[in-house]
């Protein structure tokens, strides 16, 4: 069966992920679309495989979550923790994401077209995030790897205590968190920013965003960096 | 000629009990650094414990069972809520969560090996699962912590059962560090940190913040493991009758407290020694909130925190505890603080080492520095060879052994068939504030403090 329709209205979530977890990896569908979410928590998490998943409305909290290989579309907004902990495929929200959108993401690639809440791409880990809107503050905390492109603004304490994940911010920023700074943009930055806007399907200048990286001062614990731990 | 003065020679040399030698050295290190004191292992204060309890054995009003030779049950069975398949341990003693990271890579091998053997779970810790960890242990309980380091859903599958960490005892409310010598390439790399960074670890879970979001990141998990998988929560004790029963609330099968004698690989002293109430007084306040909550039974109750002895374990569990975690004590049994590590067949002087560290055996507590003289907590390739998986296995089955066997025999002097079937009335307090923590009465009394008589 290439395609298959499961409505949260009638069918149990439960059922949902379990033939998501086994029937689609056994290949007997390609393509799921979920009807009436209606902001169900939990839906289509742990994929393993490179099943489609169109969820058509809201998602609750975790939408995609942990997902691995998978293609997940919200067309609507989605909750908390929207692809949190994301190994590899890509989860795209039509709508806003909540916070904590794809925290410690250790790969795949996360697209917001809308705003994200809070601590967006916090404890990223190798991830990339698109967001076509804006940011909510201390997004990308402690971000120790992957990519985060912000289209719109970004809120206060933007990258926190950030390892080796850059940022990339074309709107204004309000404030940038501990230990991050401002780096020019490398033809590099230019090429993987582009990349990102491409494969999200978004359309901006490249050259129009500004670099955020490490500034690394907090890398080795001493007693002059008074209280930024 | 000038008279000297008249030497009182006590007096002129009281030592002051507010500012004795320890705390102008802390003092004196607080002035030269700048910097707070961090190390490894769990509070060193004297506190009430499970020392200050002792058993009523059988008499005149109780029959005993011959010590030996007659049946008593050691198997503990958890996760029996909402999981398909709970956790089936030949004994009530399990290994504490501990990272590789922390420890070794043979040393998380050892712990394996052993706790197979005797039929109970390992845990792993902070910085993911190690393919040496899962083949070595039959049952592995895989954390998910706030750093959520080397987390990823392969593991979640592979795990026998999922601890999500809110905290633990030897700093509740506090993240982790992990010095700079111990990030090795293979730690760096399943961390995803640079090498030789000294590593914060996160004292908040990144995608939820209270008990109500809590109960949806379990259904997460039980969503991702089809409901197969018992979802532990570990709790550092505080408000510990609070935070059991918001447990409780959030779904979990089993509740794991670890009081303030739990150890650590690396925190500030401050936290060590100041945060977190004593585990005596953490597990009456569990069993209560259980209890409140007709949940005993239902819900679980692991107890960790300075579990030291087999008489220990008997008393955690007669309070009303289902099992135990050992992490320290475990430690210990592999060589921690001892004068000779084992190599090549023999015994090596480990004293240099020890001073080196401006430390000696029995008193050493730097795990955070990596140089753990005898190869326990460490990521040095050359001191981790003085800890071979199969003589720390060996030296670890026969600390378990001996626990169990003391456990066992404890019960059986109770008249229990059962080591599940001790109870509080099985214990009397020496001491009045183990009285009042622990909830028993105090010996040759009635009387439990703040219950009247």
């Amino acid at each position: 069966m290439e395609r298959l329709t499961f409505d949260l209205a009638t069918q149990p979530l439960r059922e949902l992920n379990t033939f998501l977890h086994n029937d689609a990896k056994d290949g007997k569908a390609r393509h799921v679309t979920v009807l009436n979410p209606d902001g169900a928590h939990n839906i289509a998490v742990g994929l393993d495989c490179p099943v489609e998943v169109e969820i058509v409305g809201h998602a609750g909290y975790y939408a995609g979550g942990m997902n691995k290989s998978a293609s997940v579309t919200i067309t609507g907004s989605a909750g908390t923790g929207v692809a949190e902990n994301m190994m590899s495929g890509k989860v795209h929200v039509k709508g806003f994401a909540s916070n904590g959108a794809g925290a410690s993401a250790h790969g795949g690639l996360l697209v917001i077209d809308g705003d994200a809440g809070l601590r967006c791409g916090i404890s990223l880990k190798g991830g990339n995030i698109v967001v076509g809107g804006s940011v909510g503050s201390f997004s990308a905390f402690m971000a120790q790897a992957g990519r985060m492109v912000i289209c719109g603004d970004a809120g206060d304490a933007l990258g926190d205590s950030l390892y080796e994940a850059v940022l990339y911010v074309k709107g204004n920023v309000k404030s940038l968190g501990a230990d991050a700074q401002y780096e020019p943009m490398t033809d590099e930055d230019i090429a993987a920013v582009a990349s990102l806007l491409d494969q999200a399907g978004l359309d901006h200048d490249p050259k129009a965003f500004r670099r955020i990286a490490s500034k690394r001062s907090l890398y080795h614990w001493n007693a002059d960096a008074n209280q930024e731990y | 000629m000038e008279t000297k003065p008249v030497q009182f020679k006590n007096l002129s040399r009281e030592e002051s009990y507010g500012y004795d030698r320890k705390t102008l050295d802390y003092i004196r290190n607080a002035a030269a650094h700048g910097l707070y004191e961090i190390r490894g292992m769990g509070a060193k204060r004297k506190l009430p414990n499970f020392d200050d309890l002792v058993f009523l054995g059988a008499s005149m009003s109780r029959y005993p069972l011959e010590g030996y030779r007659e049946k008593c049950l050691t198997k503990t069975v958890l996760g029996t809520r909402f999981a398909k398949k709970p956790i089936e341990l030949d004994i009530p003693i399990t290994i504490a969560g501990m990272s590789f990271g922390a420890l070794s890579a043979n040393v998380k091998e050892s712990l394996g090996l052993a706790a197979t053997e005797m039929g109970t779970s390992t845990t792993t810790g902070d910085g993911g699962m190690t393919p040496e960890e899962r083949r070595s242990s039959k049952i592995l309980v895989y954390q998910c912590l706030p750093s959520r380091y080397g987390f990823n859903p392969d593991d979640v599958r592979k795990a026998d059962a999922i601890e999500v960490v809110i905290g633990q005892g030897a700093k509740p409310g506090g993240g982790g560090m992990l010095l700079g010598q111990k990030v090795n390439p293979r730690v760096a790399k399943m961390r995803t940190l640079p090498e030789g960074v000294d590593q914060r670890s996160a004292c908040r879970h990144p995608d939820w913040t209270g008990p109500d979001d809590l109960a949806i990141k379990i259904q997460e998990l039980r969503e991702i493991t089809d409901w197969e998988k018992p979802i532990y929560v570990k709790v550092g004790a505080t408000r510990t009758f609070n935070d059991v029963k918001l447990a409780v609330h959030a779904g979990a099968d089993v509740v794991v407290v670890d009081g303030m004698q739990g150890g650590t690989a690396a925190t500030q002293t401050c936290f060590i020694e100041h945060i977190g109430i004593p585990t005596l007084a953490a597990v009456r306040q569990a069993v209560n909130a259980l209890e409140d909550l007709d949940m005993k039974g239902k819900v679980q109750l692991i107890v960790s925190g300075g579990i030291r002895t087999g008489a220990d374990v008997a008393k955690a569990l007669a309070m009303g505890a289902d099992a135990v975690a050992i992490g320290q004590g475990v430690l210990v049994a592999l060589g921690c603080n001892g004068e000779t590590y084992f190599q090549n067949g023999t015994h090596h002087d480990a004293i240099a080492d020890y001073n080196a560290l401006g430390t000696a055996p029995g008193f050493c507590h730097h795990c955070h520095t990596g140089k753990c003289p005898v190869g326990v907590t460490t990521q040095d390739a050359t001191l981790e060879q003085r800890l071979t998986p199969a003589v720390g296995a060996k030296h670890l089955k026969n600390y378990l052994k001996t626990l169990n066997m003391e456990l066992t025999t404890i019960a059986r002097a109770c008249g229990k068939q059962n080591v599940h079937h001790l109870e509080p009335e099985d214990l009397a307090a020496l001491t009045i504030e183990a009285a009042a923590m622990a909830g028993i009465p105090l010996a040759g009394t009635n009387w439990i403090p703040g219950k009247g008589f």
